[in-house]
């Protein structure tokens, strides 16, 4: 490794490649056949991860359920990534009782416990796969757009910004030009460390029961069926889709965190 | 023209007034030199009279017109003591130096700012380096007042005389009126068709 930004890019590559194969791995396999022959069997080398009470593939559930998560965890990262952005630099642009309005929304947002908000969006769209889209998107964004709003904030008194409004610069173009260049690095990392919040209180809300139908093959479907056969002595139905639920948040925090070091303007250089 | 300050006041948030009751008025063609000790509120005065802050009472008057009324390129424009901080560190140069519009060959050529400067980003730039670049892209043809505040405390005296000879003579030939402010009382005088102290102001 010639020095610390190729590993640091190589870490992140290989991170995200790992994704998008487990994504990839989980959208396209058809859908795991019962089979009745095969129940409840440990793991073995036909069935690495064992099969359920059904003589369903645990592996190919687990990595459908994965993909499941991480698409969802893209949709909804991206969904309150760009409310954020929108928010946070209205805020600080237009400043006055547009700024106090959002501010009071930010506050008002993080002041309800995550998962309580989630279970409520998603009840009251109608639960699936919409809902808990919504009730994840719609309750990630504050902590990100209190950042950016910040930044903006301090953006809005640089020099450089008072020379080109007073060179005649619209607005607009300030904005696009000036301030939104300024805010991506955090917004690229902080999109990217909102996926594992994402994916984990997709999983929680499902297993609670108020999110994905059971016939959806979920890691929060699937740990809380395992629930039931864990007496029974069938470790394997919930530690294997447990663990690799754990492999692929701690991929994408690991990512986020390399992503960071890359472009954060302190470490950028090293 | 006249760029005037009348009886201008400001102060930062929760703190004693900078300015109180403040006059100045500068005509096109006068050169006015500005001496005052450090943490006067000299930068003050030239952000308000540039329009970059709102004063607190009192007005600034362009032709009798407020200031704020202009729109577009401002013709009043400030010489920033930190070139540094007066261009976006994102951009490469040549989109800061073209982003309001043209900018006169000649005006490049006399300053000695070359090409390939403008295809580095400010960081790669020296100070003297950057504030050419500032100065060639605040001399637009709609300019009538510039404002310098500290433009040349950070260039060699080999440099600050070119630039100084550049500025007094693009001065002359646009007519514009220019605002120097600096503690080298030497440097006023040499520039200046009139110097004025901090106490001039409260007249």
């Amino acid at each position: 490794m010639k020095n610390r930004r190729q590993s640091t890019l190589l870490l992140l590559l290989l991170a995200g490649g790992a994704l998008c194969a487990v994504m990839l791995a989980g959208a396209l396999q058809p859908d795991a056949a019962a089979d009745f022959s095969q129940k409840n069997l440990p793991p073995c080398l036909a069935h690495p991860f064992g099969t359920d009470w059904l003589g369903r593939d645990m592996l190919g559930r687990t990595l459908a359920g994965l993909s499941l998560s991480i698409r969802l965890g893209l949709l909804t990262s991206a969904v309150s990534a760009a409310a954020a952005l929108a928010l946070g630099t209205a805020s600080a642009a237009l400043g006055g009782w547009v700024d106090s309005a959002i501010s009071w929304l930010i506050d008002l947002v993080m002041g309800v416990p995550h998962i309580l908000l989630i279970m409520l969006i998603s009840l009251a769209c109608g639960r699936g796969f919409w809902g808990v889209t919504l009730g994840v998107a719609l309750s990630h964004w504050p902590a990100l757009a209190r950042v950016l709003r910040g930044e903006a904030l301090q953006l809005r008194q640089a020099p450089y910004l008072q020379m080109a409004r007073r060179m005649g610069v619209p607005w607009g173009r300030v904005l696009t030009g000036h301030i939104v260049p300024h805010l991506l690095p955090q917004l690229w990392a902080g999109l990217i460390l909102q996926f594992p919040h994402a994916i984990l209180h997709e999983a929680s809300v499902t297993f609670l029961g108020f999110g994905l139908p059971p016939e959806e093959p979920a890691i929060g479907v699937i740990l809380s069926e395992s629930m039931a056969y864990l007496t029974t002595g069938r470790w394997w139905l919930a530690l294997f889709p447990g663990l690799t639920l754990a492999a692929t948040v701690s991929l994408f925090a690991l990512a986020g965190e390399r992503l960071r070091l890359l472009l954060a303007p302190a470490s950028a250089q090293e | 023209m006249t760029l005037e300050a009348k009886n201008l006041s400001f102060s930062y948030p929760h703190k004693k007034a900078v300015l109180e009751r403040v006059n100045l008025s500068l005509r096109s063609g006068q050169r006015l030199g500005l001496s005052a000790p450090s943490g006067r509120g000299k930068t003050t005065l030239c952000r308000l009279l540039a329009g970059w802050e709102r004063p607190a009472g009192g007005q600034v008057l362009l032709d009798g017109r407020p200031l704020s009324q202009y729109r577009g390129f401002c013709p009043v424009q400030l010489l920033w003591q930190h070139p540094e901080e007066a261009v976006d560190p994102l951009l490469p140069l040549r989109r800061t130096l073209y982003e309001a519009g043209p900018v006169d060959r000649t005006l490049l050529d006399g300053l000695g700012v070359r090409d390939s400067w403008l295809e580095r980003y400010p960081s790669e730039l020296s100070g003297g380096e950057l504030q050419r670049v500032c100065v060639a892209r605040a001399l637009r043809p709609e300019l009538k007042f510039l404002l310098c505040d500290e433009v040349s405390a950070m260039l060699d005296l080999v440099t600050q005389a070119q630039l100084w000879r550049f500025l007094l003579d693009q001065a002359e030939r646009q007519g514009l009126g220019l605002l120097i402010v600096s503690h080298d009382d030497a440097l006023l005088f040499r520039l200046c068709t009139r110097v004025l102290t901090w106490k001039d102001l409260y007249m």
